[in-house]
């Protein structure tokens, strides 16, 4: 009977779970959970604040996933140690596990830069586990005034879940425009309107200097009043276990597409990973919810001997504040890359589709979404844009720009 | 699985299947009340041009994008109905930026949706079938 252990309990613990479970029923599945908690959506922690969700809903998977799929879960203990040679786990509670397959599924952790005077500041907050929603729960009330250092998905997506319950937030960004990570200068600007229109407050290209208690000195010279501090500057993967041992990582843990390591028996997914993105041909880094599952899945079959490659991965986000959405897939290349920029812009909308030798290669849209993953199949398809009318499609997504025999393809019937 | 299929060369594209998907879904037993002056959220659409229409609803796919993409795990198969938990949903909408068909859409309070073949509902079968006039849509195993 083959022992699998997986260290860490998200999202690509629990594809990885339901992989191995797809092909074996029998083998011994350990859990190293260092949270205390059922597996949970880490994204949700926002909308639990915004209370449109709560602790029981939050749970990633029914009450009874573990005890279906026959696992053990480990909770409030950390591996510490791999020893890849005798196939052990160390952990922190003194014990070890011996396994057959490992996978490593570890995450990320925030990064705090060294700012000076951080150690002054009594309310201050990382925003990334459900912990850490609980604790800011605690600080918060209507009079509080935050300030959230980070205008990336996580520090913008905890200013939409405290707004209705704080007195004033604040965001700064050293960037000099919200969400860099997924927006160009020209979408982003649309977003940083509607959110201060809401009320958000931004200081952009401007940072924190100095914290002195309850007092931000910004870089420009400004000063930001707060009681409650949330870093949310970027994360890093968490490869220090995997680097210990000489498996091969770069900013995370360097995987194939069966999700294997360099070392054999050894898997690993989700946030801790750099792995292949389709829509640009490059290793990333490329920490979002459904790319973590899919590898979790797709490593899952894979240690439990299946032939299973996830190839295809795209950086793909959608993401919602105060009732406008907005959704970002693949890479974007301007003229100077190469590519061909097709634009559509209106009132709290806009669209870009990206086009490069003759395949979609990404989009940013934001306002109206729908249908969107028309778009985003035709980037992980690399669909040749002659195929279809993209004329017709870049106006609105319709399975009506496919020749009649694809759609009928498509629908699974006569047409 | 019986799914729902269309055929091109019989739908007319008079949307009707838009309305009874409203209606059936809605939780009232009238059709006035539940759709009258109201803008309606069906879980099926109607595509095309002036010559050609058909009708699109979820394809309940074995391997679905939206269920392994889904955040909050409010997605998931059930009996091979791709079944979703609207308490659950936060409206996050990665199921829209994935489903390769466009058959997921928002409802009224902003959360996903999309068509259960009515086996949810009071209609019990699937309500865009039963009331299309030219038979261009079916229910069966293909």
């Amino acid at each position: 009977m083959t022992k699998y252990v997986i260290i860490g309990n998200s999202t690509a613990a629990a594809g990885c779970i339901e992989g191995i479970r797809s092909v074996d029923e029998k083998g011994e599945i350990t859990v190293i959970s260092g949270e205390n908690h059922f597996v949970y959506s880490r994204p949700l922690i926002s909308y639990y604040l915004e209370e449109k969700t709560d602790l029981q809903r939050m749970k990633y998977r029914p009450d009874d996933f573990y005890e279906k799929n026959n696992c053990k879960v480990l909770y409030g203990v950390m591996a510490t140690k791999i020893d890849k040679e005798n196939k052990k786990v160390y952990l922190d509670n003194g014990e070890e596990i011996s396994f057959d397959k490992l996978m490593i599924a570890t995450g990320s952790s925030p990064f705090v830069p060294p700012f000076k005077g951080l150690d002054t500041v009594e309310n201050k907050f990382s925003f990334m586990t459900i912990d850490d929603a609980l604790a800011i729960e605690k600080k918060i009330n209507k009079d509080s005034k935050v300030l959230i250092v980070g205008a990336g998905l996580i520090g913008l997506k905890c200013a939409e879940g405290l707004l209705e319950k704080v007195k004033k937030i604040t965001v700064c960004d050293l960037a000099d425009r919200v969400l860099s990570s997924i927006f160009d200068n020209e979408c982003a600007k649309i977003m940083q309107a509607h959110l201060e229109e809401k009320g958000i407050e931004f200081l952009l290209g401007d940072s924190a200097e100095e914290f002195l208690g309850n007092t931000a000195k910004m870089m420009s010279g400004k000063t930001v009043e707060y009681d409650v501090l949330i870093l949310a500057v970027g994360v890093r993967a968490n490869i220090l276990m995997a680097k210990e041992i000489d498996i091969k990582t770069n900013r995370g843990i360097l995987v194939d597409t069966k999700m294997q390591t360099s070392a054999k028996n050894i898997y690993a997914a989700g946030d801790c990973t750099e792995y292949l993105d389709y829509s640009s041909n490059t290793q990333k880094v490329m920490a979002i919810l459904p790319n973590a599952y899919l590898q979790g899945l797709n490593a899952g079959k894979n240690m439990a001997g299946e032939q299973s490659d996830f190839d295809n991965a795209i950086p793909m986000n959608s993401i919602g504040f105060f009732g406008l959405h907005a959704m970002s897939a693949g890479s974007y290349y301007d003229e100077k890359d190469g590519g061909k920029c097709y634009i559509e812009k209106g009132e709290k909308h806009i669209k870009k589709l990206f086009v490069k030798d003759g395949v979609l290669t990404g989009f940013i849209i934001i306002g109206d979404v729908s249908k969107a993953g028309i778009y985003t199949n035709l980037i992980r398809n690399k669909t040749q844009l002659s195929e279809i009318d993209f004329e017709m499609i870049k106006e609105s997504p319709t399975l009506f720009a496919f020749s009649k025999e694809n759609r009928g393809k498509m629908l699974g019937g006569v047409v | 699985m019986k799914r729902v299929f269309v055929n091109e060369k019989w739908c007319l594209g008079c949307h009707l299947c838009e309305y009874n998907c409203a209606f059936a879904n809605s939780g009232l037993d009238n059709m006035a009340k539940a759709l009258k002056d109201k803008k309606i959220y069906p879980r099926i659409r109607i595509e095309g041009d002036e010559n050609i229409n058909y009708a699109v609803s979820c394809r309940h796919c074995t391997d679905p994008m939206c269920v392994k993409s889904c955040i909050t795990g409010a997605l998931s198969i059930e009996d091979g109905v791709i079944t979703i938990s609207q308490d659950k949903c936060v409206g996050c909408l990665t199921c829209i930026l994935v489903c390769p068909y466009g058959c997921i859409s928002q409802n009224e309070n902003s959360v996903a949706q999309k068509c259960e073949l009515c086996l949810k509902n009071s209609a019990g079968e699937p309500a865009c079938v039963k009331g299309c006039p030219n038979n261009a849509i079916v229910y069966e195993e293909r």
